[in-house]
This record gives C-alpha cells, sequence and structure tokens, in this order.
C-alpha cells in the first residue's frame, strides 16, 4: 500500500484508548472526501477499534499492515 | 391497487416515519458511581461515541455529581449539612477514589501511575476531552441540592446543564443507546 497517495498522516504512537479512535475522527474531518488519512498506533485495540469506527462513522479502511507491534491504517474518507 | 391496501400502505408508513424519528443515533447514560473506575469507563465512552459520530449526553446524579466539582473554586455560602457533604466528598475527579482496591490510597495511587506511564489519558483530562468534543452533561439538580452543592464550585464545562429526571428520559428515550455506570 505503499504507493497509495496519503493527504494526512497521523502519529499515534504511544496513545491509548480512546484517544487513536478520538484523534482519527478528527483527522479525518481534516481531508477531503475521497481523500486518504494514514494512521499509525501501537494501541492493539485499534485493529477492532478502527474497522468498528470506520462502519459507524461511514469511512472506508483501504489498508491495514501490522509489524513490529505498529499498526499503519490507510483511511479513506467517504462520509 | 384498492383502498383497504392503499389505507394499510399509509398506516405503515407513518409507523415507519415514527419509528425513525424515535431512534436518534444517539448515547445516553446515567452516570451514578463516583468512582475513579467508574468516572474513567464513563469519560471512555462518552469521548468514543463521539469520535464514532454520535451524539452523547450524560446525565450526573448521585456519587457522580462531586467528580464535576472544581478544584480551587469557592462555593458560596453553604448551611452546616452543605459544609459537611462539601468536606467529606472528594473535590473534583483528580481526587476519586478506586471503587474497589483502594486500599487507604495505596491503590489508586498505583493504578494513577500506572495509567501515566501507560499513556492512558487521566480522568481530568478525559473530562475536557469531552468539553471539546462537545459531548453534553446534566447535572442533577436533587444531587445537587442534597449534597448542598452550589453551581459556582461546579468545573467550568461548555457543554453544563442543569435538570433532572425529565430532562434525562426525554433524551434517553430518543438515543439507541442507553447506560447506567
Amino acid at each position: 500500500m505503499s504507493n497509495t497517495k496519503v493527504d494526512l498522516e497521523l502519529d499515534l504512537k504511544g496513545l491509548a484508548c480512546p484517544m487513536p479512535v478520538v484523534k482519527v475522527s478528527k483527522g479525518i474531518k481534516e481531508i477531503e472526501v475521497g481523500q486518504v488519512l494514514k494512521a499509525v498506533t501501537t494501541d492493539k485495540g485499534s485493529l477492532t477499534d478502527f474497522p468498528a469506527w470506520a462502519e459507524t462513522s461511514g469511512n472506508e479502511i483501504l489498508d491495514t499492515q501490522e509489524g513490529d507491534g505498529v499498526f499503519e491504517f490507510y483511511i479513506k474518507r467517504t462520509g | 391497487m384498492d383502498d383497504t391496501y392503499m389505507k394499510e400502505m399509509e398506516g405503515l408508513r407513518a409507523r415507519m416515519a415514527k419509528l425513525e424519528k424515535g431512534q436518534e443515533n444517539k448515547l445516553s447514560a446515567v452516570v451514578f458511581s463516583g468512582g475513579l473506575d467508574k468516572g474513567l469507563a464513563s469519560m471512555i465512552i462518552a469521548t468514543g461515541a463521539s469520535a464514532m459520530g454520535l451524539e452523547v449526553s450524560l446525565f450526573f446524579t448521585f456519587w457522580a455529581t462531586p467528580l464535576l466539582r472544581a478544584k480551587g473554586k469557592k462555593p458560596g455560602p453553604k448551611d452546616f449539612f452543605g459544609k459537611l457533604f462539601g468536606a467529606m466528598m472528594p473535590r473534583g475527579a483528580g481526587k476519586a477514589k478506586l471503587s474497589q482496591m483502594h486500599m487507604g490510597g495505596m491503590g489508586t495511587a498505583m493504578i494513577k501511575n500506572i495509567m501515566k506511564k501507560k499513556n492512558v489519558a487521566s480522568l481530568p483530562e478525559l473530562i475536557t476531552l469531552a468539553g471539546e468534543l462537545d459531548v453534553k452533561i446534566t447535572i442533577c439538580e436533587m444531587s445537587m441540592d442534597l449534597m448542598g452543592f452550589t453551581r459556582e464550585e461546579m468545573i467550568d464545562y461548555p457543554n453544563l446543564h442543569y435538570g433532572g429526571v425529565a430532562a434525562f428520559v426525554a433524551e434517553a428515550a430518543k438515543s439507541k443507546v442507553q447506560l447506567f455506570i
């Protein structure tokens, strides 16, 4: 997913629940519909929280990458 | 199509409209407990739900009321019982104790320390965040009266209201999610 054009990147490493979801919901409002937000977290809960947030808020997770305890989410603003 | 069929359709449509109106994308919670743990749960759910696009309304009553007292504000004149309650109850969210394993202060101090290490937001921080997210807080007028708290000693919070049971039930009746914590 490294070739995806990212319009905004959020470094959420070290943050615990509920901050990753709160920050990502603020971040998505800073980009236009159709643009992509990349969020990087270390909170394992975000693996289930981000898809749940996306479904409820009406946004789309294009891809999720895992490695070294770091999670990368590519989220397209659709809502 | 015959008349009865059309009438039935109309009736169904009216019922659908009523159902849709009755279910707003909203979370209403009664925050009843004054413990640090339950306060944290309440505020994490509130801020999380707000981030997910739900409108959030919290009704603070009984033991949870002192969580919204401000640290250094002057309460104004109080009667004897008001003063007594004021002295006995925690002054604000920063003074809340764990509802279990408080152990004379050791347990609460330990969990606060671990929370800081793990970068978990503190209860006062979460209340400030809720304010930024436009989470509505209604403080129970009756609890204020019972415990002798004055409005002057409560926190400065952007979306703060005072009300009674009807204020809560009116919102809860329209909410998709209702909680009692």
